[in-house]
C-alpha cells in the first residue's frame, strides 16, 4: 500500500455560535470564536489517498485528476468564502475544524474512486489541526 | 467518524545527557557533547492529540480552552524555562532524553478528561521528534 499526500490552501472566514444557547453562554463557550461578524483563518488541506500503484502507470492515482477534484469540490466551494453563511454543507453545523474536516471527507470520499482516501488533515492554524480518518475503526 | 484533535505547544529547557550507571569515559563516548556538564538547550516542540467523539452542542472533540489550560498546567509551567536535570523529580533518577521526555508528557497528559489522548509527539529540534502513544496494554483514561 502507498500513500500520496496532496495539499492544498484556502482562506476563509466563520464563527462559532450555537443558537440553541443564551448569548452569554456562547461567549463563555467560545471565546472570542462567538464575534458574529466573523474572523478568518489560511486554512491548509492535506489529503492522503491510499493504493497500489497501477503497474501501467506507476501511480496510484493521477495527481492531476485529484488536483482537479480538490478545486471543484473544496477550492470552489470554501476558498474566499464566510463558512457559516456560504457553505450548504455546514448549515446548521459549527464550523469548527473538526466539523469542516468531515464535511471535507465527506465531499472527497464518493469522488476518489482510484486509490481509497484515507485521512484528510486540516489545519486551521500551524499549531491546531485536525485528522478524520473517516468511518475507518 | 474517527476524528483527531492536534493542538502544538513550546516550551524551552536545558538539560545534560548522563548517566549515573556509567563511568566518565563511557558517558562522554555514548552522549557526546549532550554530555557537557554544564548543559545545553532546546526549543521543544509538544504536539498533542486526542480524540473523541464531537459534542453537537459545540462542534469540537474538547474545548481548546480546556486543552490548553490543561497542557499549560501539566507541562508547560513544570518544564518551560527550567533544567529538567534539576528541576523535574524524575530526571534526577532518568537520563533526560527525549524520549524519556516524551513518555513521561504522555503521562502527565493522560488524565486529560474531556477526550482521549492518542498521542504525544515531541520535537527536540525541527530536526529531532519522537512520539509516544502509550503502551498496547494499557488503557489510556
Amino acid at each position: 500500500m502507498v500513500y500520496l499526500t496532496r495539499k492544498i490552501e484556502f482562506s476563509a472566514s466563520h464563527y462559532y455560535n450555537n443558537p440553541a444557547m443564551s448569548p452569554e453562554e456562547n461567549r463563555r463557550v467560545f471565546g472570542k470564536c462567538n464575534n458574529p461578524h466573523g474572523h478568518g483563518h489560511n486554512y491548509v488541506l492535506e489529503v492522503t489517498v491510499a493504493g497500489t500503484p497501477d503497474p501501467t502507470t506507476g501511480m496510484v492515482l493521477d495527481l492531476k485528476e485529484l488536483k482537479e477534484i480538490l478545486e471543484r469540490e473544496i477550492t470552489e466551494r470554501m476558498d474566499h468564502r464566510f463558512l457559516n453563511y456560504e457553505v450548504p454543507e455546514l448549515a446548521g453545523k459549527i464550523p469548527t475544524t473538526e466539523n469542516v474536516a468531515a464535511v471535507i471527507w465527506n465531499l472527497l470520499e464518493p469522488k476518489i474512486t482510484r486509490g481509497k482516501l484515507h485521512c484528510v488533515r486540516l489545519y486551521e492554524t500551524p499549531d491546531l489541526f485536525v485528522d478524520c480518518f473517516g468511518d475507518a475503526p | 467518524m474517527k476524528l483527531h484533535l492536534n493542538r502544538r505547544y513550546r516550551f524551552a529547557a536545558s538539560h545534560r545527557l548522563h548517566s549515573a550507571q556509567l563511568d566518565e569515559s563511557e558517558n562522554r563516548r555514548i552522549y557526546g557533547k549532550c554530555n557537557n556538564p554544564y548543559g545545553h538547550g532546546h526549543n521543544y516542540v509538544v504536539e498533542v492529540s486526542v480524540s473523541g467523539a464531537v459534542d453537537p452542542a459545540t462542534g469540537m472533540i474538547a474545548n481548546l480552552v480546556e486543552l490548553d489550560a490543561f497542557v499549560g498546567r501539566e507541562v508547560l509551567d513544570a518544564f518551560d524555562h527550567k533544567n529538567l536535570n534539576e528541576e523535574i523529580p524524575l530526571f534526577r533518577e532518568q537520563v533526560p532524553t527525549t524520549e524519556n521526555l516524551c513518555v513521561e508528557i504522555f503521562r502527565r497528559l493522560r488524565a486529560f478528561p474531556a477526550a482521549r489522548l492518542d498521542r504525544v509527539r515531541l520535537e527536540e529540534t525541527g530536526l529531532n521528534s519522537f512520539e509516544y502513544a502509550g503502551e498496547p496494554e494499557e488503557s489510556n483514561r
